[in-house]
């Protein structure tokens, strides 16, 4: 069994150990307390970051779902936007309605080009009046700001400072995340709404808090002056808050039905067929990707993304082909077994014909593609998201998974697949 | 961690032998660099396995890996547990996280698998 041989390595960790040479990556301030709580680091997004720590990715996952976990999120971009054209500004660039965005409060939005394509997902906080965070993807964090720093720089009313060495970041999720804040904090973090931010003194460690995260659970992202970063991640674990990495990360955003920019959207995306409408303001004052996005929508896109769990054995992956059933499959109870590959020569999405009317494809065409999957201890199923012609999108709809040369029978399901009011 | 009652491959699988037949699986080297392990697919009874061919996967919430046989034979057993259950392989990979039991079809074959010490020199080289 060749271990993370080149050839089995199609996964996103493997992929990036692939491409990074260790001495240039980036160190969190946490790095030296992962190691020496013996994590396993991975390359990821130009930082040395934990993949998991000795109890392994599903025990970090049930720790977040049961009780409460923590993950250094220090390696994502922390921008602050400042001055009296820090509002305007920011109305040209992200897909928010930034005259509705009170003062402590949040929103999560694209960062979109001027042809609608996803540059980056983010979330902006009011500060103040004239004063904004923004906090972006690491991988993208260079790419985010070669688009807004020049164009901010040019209105010449707008300042612009890169707090991300200055402060740490720790993430922290879970049932009991609130009470164990609230420990720390005197009770102070339960007043901080849901996407609100505060500030406050935690351990005796000041604080941004923002209530906000990335797991389907209810909890805090606190950012702390870098210098006290590992002194606020040892007060947590005493608290009992479980190390989690990201690899749990991963697991716990999609079970969530939160999509990753660079895995399940990029910049050749856009936010209709991503199915993140809700997210997109376009009537900001001079905002950027309006035209090109109210033309998307008219147009309507041949694919979408979609949640899908597996009804046969298999584990669908990043990249794998999505193809059509032989036959319309039902919506429950039995199943068709799954189509042999097409004939090459399968209409291209942009040709389809009749969008959201007319036959479904032939059996065994190719359809979509996976963009993210995992088995989900949560759910105890195989689960992944990805872009499928719209005319397999319903809930109920099946096609297959090529799983390495298998095909895999999958239905789709509404998003998410967990949430804590399920249950 | 690493017994002396089985034999090893470089491949990372183990391989007990009782008479005619060989209980197989991967080791505790293995089943620690994968991590979780969350899908293992084996073949059906009755399976003809050749020494060294690929008879599976095994697959961990972050990669996925081929299995490949220590021994040439006919796959007698397959462990329904393991698959049920495949945390098994981590909690106990030379027990009841076993994958597939082989009646082998030359037993001579054993002789050119590592035994624990060398295999043990062999994973503690640098790559």
């Amino acid at each position: 069994m060749p271990l993370f041989s080149l050839s089995n390595c199609t996964y996103t960790v493997c992929r990036t150990r692939m491409t990074q040479p260790p001495q240039n990556l980036k160190r969190t301030p946490l790095h030296a307390t992962h190691i020496a709580a013996g994590a396993r680091m991975v390359p990821f997004g130009g930082w040395d970051m934990p993949v998991q720590y000795p109890g392994g990715i599903i025990s970090e996952v049930r720790a977040v779902r049961n009780s409460a976990g923590m993950f250094d999120v220090s390696h994502m971009g922390r921008v602050m936007f400042s001055g009296p054209g820090a509002e305007p500004f920011l109305s040209t660039v992200l897909s928010v309605d930034m005259s509705a965005l009170t003062e402590g409060r949040s929103k999560y939005h694209l960062i979109c080009n001027e042809k609608g394509g996803i540059i980056d997902d983010a979330i902006v906080y009011r500060l103040g009046p004239q004063r904004f965070l923004l906090v972006i993807n690491a991988g993208n964090a260079d790419v985010d700001l070669a688009w807004l720093q020049p164009r901010a720089r040019a209105r010449g009313d707008v300042h612009v400072e890169i707090l991300t060495a200055l402060t740490a970041m720790i993430a922290v999720q879970g049932p009991t995340a609130v009470q164990v804040m609230n420990q720390l904090s005197n009770g102070a973090a339960s007043q901080i709404r849901r996407f609100g931010l505060g500030y406050e003194t935690v351990a005796g460690i000041p604080c941004s808090l923002a209530r906000t995260g990335y797991t389907g659970e209810d909890g805090f992202e606190l950012m702390p002056p870098a210098e006290r970063a590992a002194e606020l991640w040892q007060a947590l674990a005493r608290e009992g808050v479980a190390m989690c990495g990201l690899g749990a990360r991963d697991v716990l955003r999609l079970e969530a039905g939160l999509m990753l920019h660079g895995n399940d959207m990029t910049v050749e995306n856009n936010p209709i067929e991503a199915g993140l409408e809700r997210f997109v303001y376009v009537d900001g004052p001079g905002y950027v990707a309006a035209r090109a996005l109210r033309g998307i929508k008219a147009q309507g896109t041949p694919r979408v993304v979609v949640g899908f769990k597996m009804v046969q054995p298999g584990i669908p992956r990043h990249g794998m082909s999505i193809v059509s059933l032989p036959s319309p499959a039902p919506a429950s109870g039995g199943h068709s077994p799954p189509g042999e590959r097409g004939p090459s020569a399968v209409p291209s999405p942009s040709q389809g014909e009749g969008l959201g009317v007319g036959r479904r494809p032939a059996g065994g065409a190719l359809v979509g593609v996976v963009t993210s999957g995992t088995h989900s201890p949560t759910l105890d199923a195989a689960i992944g998201m990805g872009y499928v012609d719209r005319r397999l999108s319903a809930p109920g709809s099946r096609f297959a998974i090529d799983v390495r040369g298998k095909l895999v029978e999958a239905e789709v399901v509404t998003m998410p697949f967990y949430s804590r009011k399920k249950t | 961690m690493y017994p002396s009652d089985v034999k090893y491959t470089k491949e990372h699988e183990w391989a007990r032998i009782q008479g005619k037949v060989a209980t197989i699986g991967v080791t505790h080297f293995a089943q620690d660099s994968l991590g979780d392990v969350v899908f293992v697919d084996l073949p059906a009874k009755g399976a003809q396995l050749k020494q060294f061919a690929k008879f599976g996967e095994i697959e961990s919430v972050k990669a996925v890996s081929d299995l490949f046989s220590p021994l040439a034979g006919r796959v007698v057993a397959v462990n329904e547990e393991a698959k049920a259950n495949p945390e098994l392989v981590n909690k106990d990979p030379y027990g009841k996280g076993w994958l597939i039991k082989v009646e082998l079809a030359d037993s001579a074959q054993a002789k050119g698998l590592l035994d624990s010490g060398a295999y043990q020199k062999l994973i503690s080289q640098p790559k």
